[in-house]
């Protein structure tokens, strides 16, 4: 299950986030979502790396992330 | 021993999930999210009224999930005195841009803020009026193109743009003043700590809070949103630096 849920329709594409992730893994999208914007989108082997700090989702002006982070369980 | 995943970040309850009338990188849409992630916490979304300015901002009553009065233009901290004192139990903010709260509202923030109201006004400056077509607001830097000041803003004929937070800092009525930006996340995070400070000091019935947050207005300033939000940082905060002017909870 990824850690970044980045919710396409709601990305207005102003690329905030990829210059908030210290990782670098947030890039933007080359296909135009429903509004006519460039969304940012995460690979999935990009996911793996995430470290869940959030950062993309606090800058985002939109609200489009969802954090979700690793935690062990008994 | 397995795993699973946690939500460590998500939508809050107070801020409606629709689609926002901003341009893309505008951070009105941060600064919602901060203020209602401040409703949340203090568990008062069903005991705020917002009172909504006029400009961009004035289409928060479709944002927050809370009732809110519209004011007229610049006249927010005149409205919220009314409801503040009709209403002394209830959250009362007001959320309101640099044209409508540093130029035709300028008397009203003064006297609200000077009279003591216990209210909180949450000032976005992006340095110029978004709505209208990004004419020179009070908050315009020197120099700085507009649509109303193609040559830059002359501070010879225009005069210098107002510090707010400082200015308000000054009158006896104002427990809380505070100047924050999110143009970082580091800077979010601080904003957002400032923004809960400015509700405890309603909460807590000290007087008037005012919180100014530093904003990008790429569409106006003719800048792509990256652009626009690192001349924040260049030159927004350089003028406008970020600190708490007075806490009255830390005397």
């Amino acid at each position: 299950m990824p850690k970044v849920v980045i919710d396409e329709l709601r990305c207005k594409g102003c690329g905030l986030c990829t210059t908030a992730c210290p990782h670098g893994l947030i890039r933007m999208s080359d296909k135009l979502n429903r509004q006519g914007f460039l969304p940012a989108v995460i690979s999935d082997e990009d996911q793996e790396k995430c470290v869940s700090c959030a950062m993309c989702a606090r800058i985002c002006p939109d609200v489009a992330i969802t954090i979700f982070k690793k935690v062990n369980i008994a | 021993m397995s795993s699973a995943l946690q939500q460590v970040f998500a939508h809050p309850v107070s801020l409606k999930d629709v689609q926002t009338h901003f341009c893309p990188g505008c951070q009105h849409g941060t600064i919602h999210r901060l203020v209602a992630e401040a409703m949340d916490q203090f568990g008062v979304q069903d005991r705020t009224i917002g009172v909504a300015s006029v400009g961009c901002s004035v289409f928060l009553y479709g944002y927050f999930d809370i009732d809110v009065v519209e004011a007229p233009h610049g006249r927010a901290p005149a409205v919220a005195t009314g409801v503040k004192r009709a209403c002394p139990d209830k959250f009362v903010f007001t959320y309101q841009g640099d044209g409508d709260l540093a130029a035709i509202g300028t008397s009203e923030i003064i006297h609200a803020a000077n009279r003591g109201e216990g209210m909180t006004v949450f000032f976005v400056n992006n340095t110029t009026y978004g709505m209208t077509g990004g004419q020179m607001a009070p908050t315009t830097l020197p120099s700085q193109k507009t649509s109303t000041s193609p040559y830059g803003r002359n501070v010879a004929n225009d005069g210098y743009p107002i510090r707010m937070a400082e200015l308000l800092a000054q009158l006896e009525g104002v427990a809380y003043s505070a100047r924050v930006a999110v143009n970082t996340p580091k800077n979010v995070v601080q904003a957002g700590r400032v923004v809960k400070q400015a509700f405890e000091t309603q909460i807590q019935g000290r007087g008037f809070s005012f919180v100014e947050v530093l904003s990008a207005c790429p569409t106006n300033w003719g800048m792509d949103p990256l652009t626009a939000n690192a001349r924040v940082a260049e030159e927004m905060i350089p003028y406008f630096p970020l600190a708490t002017f007075k806490d009255t909870s830390a005397a």
